[in-house]
């Protein structure tokens, strides 16, 4: 028997009190792909960042092909063969492929003989693994997709063997990302060993050969796909049983609250992000807008929620129950959109949801800080605000229930919670909600769909946006695709599928299809 | 205006625009590699503090401008201590370095030389002298042939007058400027460590996976930014002029930062860019009060010139420069 690429055995890592790696022992064979799942915060970056000589372990052994190898630093790892995809890409954007996937691997101290030799190399590569780039093209000229190639290439330009990818997929479109592991079974098929991290239960169903599960800093569990199944799994994840389909009875759809026609935004830069869409949205469903990160989701969020009121420029008519609702000017800014009862859980919620520094019960306030039952005459009422959050944490089953802790000192997960229970419990007629589950775990996934089917139920509109197909077409009544500012297409979700939508976010006309 | 005149002027360009052009190289080591260096003031004034006491001390001009880079890269080292290994503010260490320079050289200068804040006059020895090239009409030809150089060069052909005026008669520092564009480029574009030093500056963490060490290249980057600011210091006191005065900088770091963005970060820009503020600067030297046609410009406005396009040009008014990405901030390895 060969021995294993990869042996890791009883890796711990703490950082202060928090035990992000507790005693995880695995065993990779070699030409396998390894998957590796887990929630967010399990510890599954952290032992990569062990692996990759990121962080040194507090206690353990790496073996390397059934070598005892000390990773001190990723110069160490490159030289054992180890090389690693990172979820943010680190290219230099204004760099040529070329230059990135020759910079710290150069010949000599001259560049030209490298780059020259690199140019040759790259050739070979590509036609081994069948891994085309144009050498010459800047980074920030291409597409994800291809500057994952890239950062595949820089690995196998350093002759490496095991290959780590971190969330890969998660900025690709589903296209790209069926190439991404037809490149991954290729690779795999030349002998090398892949270890593929990700948080969706597809991936790892789909590609792998042996899965391991990770939970709070544990390796829960080690199993080949072939014998286990997502419940399985997302069992050992979470601990407990969890719900994958969000359980909903079929939408009834009553007036419509939220029509918009023909909407254009310009953004300050003179680009159009928009392009003259029309989308309706009725009480009692929830409207779900897919698509690749940038297609001009956010900014039809931003304009709807009043958050570009002074940017760009912004046309054409968007009513609310029937009555025109100001794009620019008075009006139509976040304050007057909360006023007329549109809630809106913003795409990103550190940067513009909550403010992070801030304790709970201020974030809570936020956007809704002048409604009288927060205030006292002149001053606020802070009594009145921290039982007020303390009713939402225990309702919304924050933790740790606690007003007064910042934002910051909250996992992904329940800081959402924090925003969504901010805003459904306001009861607004139309809530415009943007990634509501991006870093946030899958117990609490589960906890936020179930929140925001209920508001549907209650005869509210909702405005979905995401870049995750799976929770699009799991919640979502209606589905419309954005692709390049103008919608390609609407489906009900319930007719159609991941596929088709998939060629709709990269822009093959879905109204044909 | 005749035509000796334009070379005279345009001569005096050459000779200002160096010390501009080594800070604003300096500065363009240290931000292509991520670290802001608001502080090639205070190290230009430093440098040239040091490098005329030491050659008025020791009489060689050598050893001054060992001293002058020396000192340099004591505050090039502040800076990195400040901004790179305690991942301090970029900014703020820089002017806190500019705030030293100010008020130590006056001081030392004072407690070594007791002549109100400044050196003694260097004589030559303590200085750089002008190099006469072959067969150019300089001082030695006046001395054999007994007639003022001014006569001598009116008489010669447009040819000669360029090559004597404009080519000719520079100290070693000016020559060694203008080789230190071509340097900084070949550098820059054709060497690993280039690479790696625009990387760095671009995106640490590129740098930092690939298994180069990011602290490394940054001090690497800005000890080269210590050298250039000390040579230009050194030049300021030892070659424009006989010694050191207080603040003789005058805000000639500040300058070199505004063509450096307004070159772009790019070196050969940087040259066009130092020859224009020069060129403004000599043109301020040379007419004191230019008639327009019954309206007289006042020598205050001239001199201001420099100062005026320096804040034009901060004020983005030319053209948009996008500095390197990473510019600024600290490298913090993330989780």
């Amino acid at each position: 028997m060969t021995a294993p690429a990869i042996q890791l055995k009883g890796i711990s890592k703490a950082f202060g009190p928090v035990q992000a790696n507790k005693d995880i022992s695995i065993s990779v064979a070699p030409g396998s792909i390894h998957g590796i799942i887990g929630e967010n915060g399990a510890g599954k970056s952290t032992l990569m960042s062990i692996l990759y000589g990121f962080y040194k372990a507090d206690k353990g052994e790496i073996w390397i092909k059934g070598n005892r190898t000390e990773i001190p630093d990723s110069q160490a790892a490159i030289a054992a063969g180890i090389g690693m995809v990172f979820q943010h890409f680190k290219l230099v954007e204004n760099f040529t492929v070329l230059e990135n996937i020759v910079l710290g691997a150069e010949d000599s101290g001259m560049l030209m003989p490298s780059l020259s030799r690199a140019r040759k190399e790259l050739k070979a590569l590509e036609e081994e693994y069948e891994l085309y780039v144009d050498p010459d093209a800047r980074i920030d000229e291409i597409g994800v997709g291809m500057q994952q190639r890239v950062e595949i290439l820089k690995a196998l330009y350093r002759k490496a063997e095991i290959l780590i990818l971190d969330e890969p997929t998660g900025v690709l479109t589903p296209a790209e990302a069926d190439q991404l592991f037809r490149i991954l079974d290729r690779l795999r098929s030349e002998g090398k060993t892949i270890l593929l991290i990700t948080h969706k239960m597809r991936e790892i169903m789909e590609y792998t050969d042996t899965v391991s599960v990770m939970r709070r800093g544990e390796m829960t569990a080690t199993v080949k796909t072939a014998e286990t199944s997502p419940e399985e799994l997302a069992e050992l994840m979470v601990g407990r049983k969890v719900l994958l389909q969000v359980d909903k009875v079929p939408a009834k759809p009553g007036k419509p609250i939220l029509e918009i026609q023909n909407l254009s935004v310009t953004d300050s830069m003179g680009v159009e992000r928009v392009k003259g869409i029309d989308l309706q949205v009725r009480a009692g469903e929830i409207l779900g807008i897919a698509g690749v990160a940038g297609n001009g989701q956010s900014e039809l969020l931003e304009v709807l929620g009043g958050m570009r009121a002074d940017r760009g420029r912004i046309s054409g008519s968007v009513k609310l129950h029937g009555s025109e609702l100001p794009m620019t000017g008075a009006g139509s800014d976040a304050r007057a959109r909360r006023d007329a009862h549109i809630g809106h859980v913003p795409e990103d919620r550190q940067a513009e949801g909550l403010i992070m520094d801030f304790h709970a019960w201020e974030n809570v306030a936020f956007g809704y800080h002048r409604d009288p039952a927060y205030n006292a005459g002149l001053l606020m009422d802070n009594a009145a605000l921290r039982a007020d959050t303390e009713r939402k944490m225990e309702k919304f089953d924050v933790r740790p229930p606690l007003p007064w802790l910042a934002a910051k000192n909250f996992s992904g997960g329940n800081q959402q919670k924090i925003v969504v229970a901010r805003e459904i419990e306001r009861n607004p007629d139309l809530l415009l909600i943007g990634q509501p589950t991006r870093g946030v775990d899958i117990g609490a996934i589960e906890f936020i769909h179930q929140q925001i089917v209920e508001l549907r139920d209650a005869g509210k509109a909702i405005l979905l946006v995401s870049v995750e197909l799976e929770e699009i077409l799991s919640l979502s009544d209606r589905v419309a695709v954005m692709f390049d500012g103008k919608i390609m297409g609407e489906r009900a979700a319930d007719q159609t599928d991941e596929k088709e939508l998939g060629l709709m976010m990269a822009g093959v006309a879905g109204e044909a299809a | 205006m005749d035509f000796l005149t334009l070379v005279q002027v345009l001569d005096s360009t050459v000779r200002l625009a160096t010390p501009l052009l080594l800070a604003c190289l300096a500065g363009l080591f240290s931000e292509r590699a991520g670290i802001f260096d608001i502080g090639l003031e205070g190290k230009m004034l430093m440098a040239a503090f040091f490098s005329a006491a030491v050659a008025a001390i020791t009489g060689n001009v050598w050893f001054g401008l060992l001293a002058g880079i020396g000192s340099s890269l004591a505050l090039s080292g502040l800076h990195g201590a400040a901004s790179i290994t305690f991942r301090g503010n970029q900014l703020i260490s820089g002017v806190a370095i500019n705030f030293l320079a100010s008020g130590l050289t006056v001081l030392i200068a004072q407690s070594w030389f007791q002549q109100g804040g400044r050196t003694p006059s260097l004589l030559s020895g303590g200085r750089f002298e002008p190099i006469e090239l072959p067969f150019a009409i300089g001082p030695t030809e006046a001395a054999e042939t007994g007639r003022r150089l001014s006569d001598l060069l009116s008489e010669a052909n447009v040819l000669q007058q360029v090559y004597s005026e404009l080519i000719s008669g520079h100290s070693i520092i000016v020559y060694l400027a203008g080789l230190c564009v071509f340097l900084t480029w070949w550098v820059l574009f054709r060497t690993r460590f280039g690479l790696r030093l625009r990387a760095v500056g671009e995106n640490p963490a590129a740098v930092d996976t690939a298994g180069i060490s990011v602290i490394r290249l940054r001090f690497a980057a800005i000890a080269i930014c210590g050298v250039l600011c000390g040579i230009a210091g050194a030049y300021l006191a030892t070659g424009l002029q006989a010694g050191f005065v207080k603040e003789m900088t005058s805000g000639r770091g500040y300058i070199a930062l505004a063509a450096l963005i307004f070159a772009k970060w790019r070196p050969v820009a940087a040259l066009w860019a130092c020859l224009l503020f020069g060129l403004l600067q000599a043109i301020a030297l040379r007419f004191q009060n230019i008639d327009l046609g019954g309206f007289v410009v006042p020598v205050q406005f001239m001199e201001a010139l420099p100062y005026i396009l320096t804040v034009v040009i901060l004020a983005g008014f030319v053209g948009k420069a996008i500095p390197p990405k990473a510019g600024g901030q600290p490298y913090v390895k993330e989780r």
